[in-house]
C-alpha cells in the first residue's frame, strides 16, 4: 500500500519535473553561449498558450508542441535583438521579456480560461514499462517525457564532443579569444538564445498539453524562475538538470498530494515549499561551488567592432 | 551601402529625450496593432488610454494615488540598482510592509492616531527592511545570487499575506471573503482636503528628497555611487562595500514596506490579497526608465501609473484584458533599452568598399 503511494508519487515527480527540465536545459543552452535569459517565465507562458491554441485548432497535440517551441524562440529573439544587436543590459531585458510574455499570454489567453484542449496521452513503453519499480516510475508516461530523457544526454554530448558545442562554450567563456580563433561569435550567441528559447517554449507547451490539458492565466507559476535557479544548482551541466528538475517535481507533486488528501496545513504554506526550496538549493550550490562554474562571459555583451 | 557602428566620443545630450519619446511611440504603435488584431479599434483605444489616464481631474487623482506606491518602490529599487545589487524583490517587501502595518493596526486598535500611525510605519519599514536584508546577507555570506532570492521572496511574501488574511486575521463578518476587519479610524492616513489623495503623497516627497540629498550630498551616498560604477576599484579603495549592500537592501525594503503600509492604510483601510497588483514589478520598470534618478523616477512613476489608470478605462469601454498594461510596460522597457544603444553608438552609412 505505502509502496504504491511512493511509486505513484515518484512517477508524479517525473511528470511535474518535466516542464522544469525542458526550461532548465533551455536556460543552460542560452547561458553556455554567454547570454543570461531571465525571460524564461514569460517564454514558458507564451509556449504554453501557443501550444494550447494550436492543439485546440488543429486537433494535433504534436503541432501544439512544435508551435510552443517556435513561439518560444520568437520571444527569445526579442531578447537577442535587444542584447545582441542593441547592447541592452541582459538582466533588465530578460525581466522586461517576462513582463511582456506574461502580459501577452494573459491578453490572448483570457478568452480560453477554463477551456480544455486535446493533449498527449500516456504511452507505456513496451518491455521497459514492465521493469519492476523503474517501469512504473519512468516508462508509463506521455511521449514528451521520453523525449526529455533523450534531450539531456544529447545536449551533454553536443556541448562536450561536437565542434559546434565547443564553439558555443568558447563564446560563453572567452568571446574575444573565440573571435580571434575565427568563430562567428554573434552567430553562436544567436544560436544559444534561439535554441534555448525553443526548449523553454517546449517546457511551457508541456504544461498546457500534457500536464493540465487546460488553460489558466499564469499557468507556469514561477517554474521559469525555478529553472533559472536550477541552472546554478546544476553548475551549467545538462545531466544534473534531470536531478534538479525531478527534485522540484517531487516537491510540487508531494504538495498536491497532501492537499488532495485533505491535510489541515493551509495551502498557502504548502505552496511556499518550491520557492523556499529554490532558495535552499541556491544556498547549497553557493556553498559547494562558490559560483565559480558560471561561463566567464555570462551576461557580458559583445561590443560591436569598429 | 554598409552600416558602420562607431562609439560616440561624447554622450548624447538632448537626443536621449528623443530616444525615449521614439521608444514610447514605437511601443504605442505595437500596442495599437495588438488591439487591432483583436478586432478593437486601435486609434480609439489609444485615445481612451490617454483620456482615461490624464483626461479629467478624477483620472489625474487616480494617477497620483497609484503613483505613490510605485514611486516609493522604484526609489528603493533604484538605490539598490545604483550599487549594482539586483533587487527584484520590491513586490515581496511591499507585501511584508503591508503585513507589518496591519499587524500594528489590528493589535493596538485603541492607541490614538499620533502613536498608531508612526508605529505602523515603523513596523512596515522593519518588516520590509528585514525581508530585503535576507538576500543581502545570503549574497554577502555565501555569494548567493540575489536576483533569484529576491524573486522567490516575492512569491513567499505574497503567500504569507494570504496565509494571514485567509487565516488568523480573517474578518468574521466578511462572509468568507479573505480580508481583515477594517482598520480603526486612527490607523488610517488622512486625506488631503476634499480630494481622494492622502498624506502619503507627503511621505513620497520627503523620501524622494531625502534619497536625492543622500545620493548627491553625503559621503556615504558618494561611496555608494562609486562602488556601483566599479566594485573592484571600490574594494581596492577600501570603500565599505558590505555595509553598503546591507544599507541599500534595508533601505530598499523599508521604502517598499512604506508603500505597502500606505496602500493598506490609505487606500484599502484593511489588508486583503487584492493589495498585490504588481506595483513592485512596475517599480523596476520605472527605476530603469528613469535611469535610477530620483526626480525622473517621479515622472516615470506618474507615467506608468497613468498607463494603469488608462488601461482600466480600456477594460471598461472596450473589454480589453488588464494584461494590456503589462504588455505595454514590457514593450516600453524593451524599446527604451534597445534605443539607448544610440546614446553610446553612432551609425554611419558607407559605400561598400
Amino acid at each position: 500500500m505505502t509502496a504504491e503511494i511512493v511509486i505513484a508519487l515518484l512517477a508524479a515527480a517525473v511528470q511535474s519535473g518535466t516542464p522544469i527540465l525542458y526550461a532548465t536545459l533551455g536556460e543552460i543552452f542560452s547561458e553556455r553561449s554567454g547570454v543570461l535569459n531571465l525571460g524564461v517565465e514569460g517564454i514558458m507562458l507564451i509556449g504554453a498558450l501557443a501550444g494550447f491554441i494550436t492543439a485546440k485548432a488543429t486537433g494535433a497535440p504534436l503541432y501544439g508542441f512544435l508551435a510552443g517551441g517556435v513561439c518560444g524562440a520568437l520571444l527569445a529573439a526579442v531578447h537577442g535583438l535587444v542584447c545582441l544587436v542593441f547592447q541592452g543590459n541582459q538582466v533588465v531585458s530578460g525581466l522586461a521579456l517576462t513582463i511582456l510574455g506574461t502580459g501577452l499570454s494573459s491578453f490572448w489567453g483570457t478568452p480560453f480560461i477554463g477551456q480544455r484542449t486535446v493533449g498527449f496521452a500516456k504511452l507505456p513503453l513496451p518491455l521497459l514499462s514492465e521493469i519492476p519499480l523503474l517501469g512504473d516510475i519512468f516508462f508509463r508516461h506521455d511521449p514528451l517525457i521520453y523525449l526529455s530523457y533523450l534531450l539531456a544526454p544529447l545536449m551533454w554530448a553536443f556541448l562536450r564532443y561536437t565542434r559546434w558545442g565547443l564553439g558555443l562554450r568558447a563564446v560563453g567563456e572567452h568571446p574575444e579569444a573565440a573571435a580571434a580563433a575565427g568563430l562567428r561569435v554573434l552567430a553562436y550567441r544567436w544560436a544559444g538564445v534561439l535554441g534555448g528559447g525553443v526548449l523553454m517554449g517546449f517546457g511551457g507547451a508541456y504544461l498546457s498539453l500534457a500536464y493540465t490539458h487546460l488553460w489558466t492565466n499564469g499557468l507556469s507559476a514561477g517554474r521559469g524562475w525555478i529553472a533559472v535557479a536550477l541552472v546554478i544548482f546544476t553548475f551549467w551541466r545538462p545531466g544534473r538538470a534531470i536531478l534538479g528538475a525531478y527534485l522540484f517535481g517531487g516537491v510540487m507533486a508531494f504538495q498536491l498530494r497532501l492537499q488532495a488528501m485533505g491535510t489541515t496545513l493551509p495551502s498557502s504554506l504548502l505552496l511556499m515549499l518550491p520557492y523556499g526550496l529554490t532558495i535552499a538549493v541556491l544556498v547549497f550550490s553557493s556553498w559547494r561551488g562558490r559560483g565559480s562554474e558560471a561561463p566567464a562571459a555570462l551576461g557580458i555583451n559583445i561590443e560591436p567592432r569598429e | 551601402m554598409r552600416v558602420q557602428v562607431t562609439k560616440r566620443q561624447e554622450p548624447l545630450g538632448w537626443g536621449s529625450c528623443f530616444i525615449f519619446l521614439g521608444a514610447l511611440a514605437f511601443s504605442l504603435a505595437v500596442s495599437a496593432a495588438l488591439l487591432g488584431l483583436q478586432g478593437k479599434p486601435p486609434a480609439t483605444g489609444i485615445r481612451l488610454l490617454f483620456a482615461g489616464a490624464f483626461g479629467s481631474p478624477w483620472a489625474l487623482e487616480d494617477c497620483l494615488l497609484k503613483a505613490v506606491p510605485i514611486f516609493l518602490c522604484a526609489l528603493g529599487v533604484a538605490v539598490a540598482f545604483r550599487l549594482q545589487i539586483w533587487n527584484l524583490g520590491a513586490e515581496g517587501q511591499f507585501a511584508l510592509g503591508a503585513i507589518g502595518a496591519s499587524w500594528v493596526a489590528l493589535s493596538f486598535p485603541t492607541l490614538p492616531g499620533r502613536y498608531l500611525l508612526p508605529l505602523m510605519f515603523l513596523a512596515a519599514a522593519l518588516a520590509g527592511g528585514l525581508w530585503g536584508l535576507i538576500p543581502a546577507v545570503l549574497k554577502l555570506g555565501l555569494r548567493v545570487n540575489e536576483i533569484i532570492v529576491t524573486l522567490m521572496l516575492n512569491y513567499i511574501g505574497i503567500l504569507i499575506l494570504e496565509y494571514k488574511v485567509y487565516g488568523a486575521w480573517k474578518d468574521p463578518g466578511s462572509f468568507g471573503f479573505p480580508m481583515t476587519p477594517e482598520f480603526p479610524a486612527a490607523a488610517i492616513v488622512g486625506s488631503i482636503g476634499a480630494t481622494r489623495l492622502n498624506w502619503g503623497l507627503l511621505v513620497c516627497l520627503a523620501a524622494g528628497a531625502a534619497i536625492a540629498l543622500f545620493l548627491d550630498h553625503t559621503r556615504l551616498g558618494y561611496e555608494l555611487k562609486a562602488s556601483g560604477e566599479n566594485i573592484r576599484a571600490a574594494r581596492y579603495a577600501r570603500l565599505p562595500y558590505e555595509r553598503l549592500v546591507l544599507l541599500v537592501m534595508a533601505l530598499s525594503g523599508a521604502l517598499a514596506g512604506w508603500a505597502g503600509c500606505l496602500e493598506a492604510s490609505g487606500s484599502l483601510h484593511r489588508l486583503q490579497p487584492t493589495i498585490m497588483v504588481g506595483y513592485g514589478y512596475t517599480a523596476i520598470v520605472v527605476a530603469w526608465l528613469a535611469r535610477l534618478h530620483p526626480l525622473k523616477i517621479a515622472i516615470a512613476a506618474l507615467l506608468l501609473a497613468g498607463l494603469r489608470v488608462g488601461v482600466e478605462n480600456l477594460q471598461l469601454d472596450l473589454q480589453v484584458p488588464a494584461a494590456f498594461g503589462q504588455i505595454m510596460e514590457g514593450l516600453i522597457l524593451l524599446t527604451v533599452l534597445a534605443g539607448n544603444f544610440f546614446k553610446d553608438y553612432r551609425l554611419r552609412w558607407r559605400e561598400a568598399g
